[in-house]
């Protein structure tokens, strides 16, 4: 900001500027250049190619069942990929299963942040019992260890898409509650927050305008950061089989069902697999680097 | 000191009273926890002598008091599938579970930290480039993935390893690998951040400067320094292996507590999913709590932030 006149009229431009830079120096960075790269190209083909598959990714061909991956025509046409035991277009399936796991990445993330958001911020601006109580509940459900806490909340719940949205996300919002909390506490201190207070501002307002903002990047951080866990939780329920069911395809239900075939066909485990740690990677390239933009003292945290 | 390990044991206690809320909550929040607790062709005797003797016709304050007697006394019910209290199937398993931990904690800590010492002396160079593209690759590879592509390589082209089931030194390579692989790549990852931070110290410089040895002056100096966060994140993963190695137990069918629980859930087990979590969050703060006490032993300067936290 130039001068004092200027600043009432500043404040909208300077924050579009900023966010412009924050871009910009994000993917400056190699990583966060290769990271943004393959994100794209996994969503397009998750979100795009997925809809228009050379195959229904659900046809059975018991003809060419097991047929390695070729560019060569087989029976009903090319299957780059290759076909899985019952001849099920491998290209197909794969689209669909990246897919779901972004559907699902893409739905437990903000809804944890949502739910870790409120309850973190409300409990750490009114202090008191609650705050007690729910605290020493999200310090109780971080010590069972996450997938094991998964699998408890399946057998109740039971399998399929929505109950993994839900499991995950009760398993994932005590991180972001936490963090949340501890800053939520520190800045009902600040001098902006006492003087909203002592103008009359009601805690609904403190809450959204002064303690909200500040938050955000600490929480935009952590949803990254977010982001890969919850695809390989995903894969990893659906791999146990306590994740997505047949007939709908998914990465980690793909990889089980090769598990049987480890002796004759290397590559159906290996492809669904190449797929994950793609996602994994991309995921983890761009979060590492929105960390150390937005908020360095996150760094060694690691994931939630 | 003694005043730090009361408040840090009371601490883990309300932890553990809250995994059994959890617990308690997850089997009410069903409905009928009858139906969790029966196999699925029970009939409507069953059900009425599980209710009788679960006391589930009672209130449920009545309820919430007596699962918690009942889980401190060491009673984690019965499991109607396999016959035999559930303390007795956690009894048989958690040896294998803890056999399996302790092979990859082994392998994250020599992975780990030398991965992350090299990379970081060598900051910059193509070593440093090379060490941690492969801990980045090591973080995002599903380990489901990992201990298929192993088995594989090792168990099918070469048949140098068995591929699965529980025996000698030779069944535990592959699945330490794989669980104490992800881990190495985390720690190595921590190790080069933290061990950089040390060599920029003044202290470092001073040991140069009078003429010790690079080794000692990485080893004794930059090492036991750069070591306290990366012992916290070895306490947590350790921890977490001991709940159970769930995904790689059920690869190399190990037979731990982690493969239990997976298969009690696809068995409709629930007794048996209920004592595995408890059980795994009960280690888990169990460690954890070791960990933070070896600490505040070694760091006295702990002792102060760990009451405020």
């Amino acid at each position: 900001m130039a001068g004092s006149t200027l600043a009432f009229a500043a404040p909208r431009s300077a924050r579009s500027d900023e966010r412009a830079s924050t871009v910009r120096r994000l993917l400056r960075s190699p990583s966060g250049a290769v990271g943004a790269a393959l994100l794209a190209v996994l969503l397009v083909a998750g979100f795009g190619a997925s809809f228009v598959t050379p195959y229904d990714p659900a046809a059975e061909n018991l003809a060419i069942p097991v047929h390695p991956p070729s560019l060569a025509p087989v029976a009903d046409g090319v299957h780059v990929l290759g076909t899985d035991q019952l001849g099920r277009d491998v290209l197909s399936r794969l689209l669909v299963g990246l897919r779901i796991s972004l559907v699902v990445a893409l739905a437990v993330v903000p809804l944890s942040t949502a739910l870790g958001l409120a309850i973190g911020m409300v409990t750490g601006y009114r202090g008191g019992w609650v705050d007690v109580a729910l605290m020493r509940l999200v310090d109780a459900q971080l010590s069972i260890p996450t997938l094991l806490l998964a699998v408890a909340v399946v057998a109740v719940l039971g399998f399929g898409l929505s109950q993994i949205i839900a499991v995950l996300v009760i398993a994932g919002w005590p991180g972001y509650a936490r963090v949340v909390r501890a800053e939520a506490l520190a800045l009902r201190e600040r001098e902006y927050a006492a003087a909203a207070r002592a103008v009359g501002a009601s805690d609904v307002r403190i809450l959204a305008r002064h303690v909200l903002p500040n938050v955000f990047p600490t929480v935009l951080v952590l949803g990254t950061l977010h982001l890969p866990v919850v695809i390989v939780f995903e894969a990893a329920l659906s791999f146990l089989g306590l994740g997505i069911q047949p007939p709908t395809p998914s990465l980690g239900q793909m990889i089980q069902q090769a598990q049987d075939f480890v002796y004759q066909a290397w590559w159906m485990p290996t492809i669904p697999g190449v797929v994950i740690t793609l996602v994994v990677l991309a995921f983890n390239l761009l979060g590492d680097r929105i960390r150390d933009v937005l908020d360095p003292r996150l760094r060694g945290l690691g994931p939630v | 000191m003694s005043e730090y390990l009361i408040r840090r044991m009371a601490f883990s206690l309300t932890a553990m009273l809250g995994v059994i809320t959890i617990v308690f909550v997850l089997l009410h929040v069903s409905g009928d926890p009858a139906t969790l607790l029966v196999t699925q062709d029970a009939t409507r005797q069953d059900m009425e002598r599980i209710r009788q003797a679960y006391g589930l016709d009672q209130p449920l304050a009545v309820q919430y008091g007596r699962f918690i007697a009942r889980i401190a006394r060491g009673d984690l019910g019965y499991s109607y599938r396999q016959g035999v209290p559930v303390t007795e199937l956690i009894a048989g398993h958690i040896g294998a579970t803890f056999e399996l931990a302790l092979a990859s904690l082994a392998v994250a800590i020599v992975l780990g930290i030398a991965l992350g010492m090299v990379a970081a002396v060598r900051r910059g160079s193509g070593i440093d480039t090379a060490a941690m593209t492969a801990a980045l690759l090591g973080t995002s590879m599903p380990s489901f993935w990992v201990g298929l592509l192993l088995i594989i390589v090792f168990g099918v082209k070469l048949g140098w390893l068995p591929i699965s089931g529980y025996g000698g030194v030779d069944h535990l390579i592959l699945p330490a690998f794989v669980l104490g692989g992800f881990y190495a790549a985390q720690v190595s990852r921590l190790t080069r951040t933290s061990l950089l931070e040390v060599l920029a110290q003044d202290y470092i410089r001073t040991g140069h400067a009078k003429g010790l040895r690079d080794r000692v002056v990485l080893f004794k100096h930059a090492l036991r320094n750069a070591a306290l966060p990366i012992l916290t994140m070895l306490g947590l993963s350790f921890g977490q292996m001991l709940g159970g190695a769930i995904v790689v137990e059920t690869i190399f069918a190990w037979p731990g507590m982690g493969r239990l629980a997976v298969q009690a859930v696809l068995g409709r087990d629930f007794p048996v999913v209920q004592g595995a979590a408890i059980i795994g969050a009960a280690v888990f703060l169990a460690v954890n709590l070791m960990v933070d006490l070896v600490y505040g032993w070694v760091d006295p300067r702990l002792r102060g932030a760990a009451q405020r936290a």
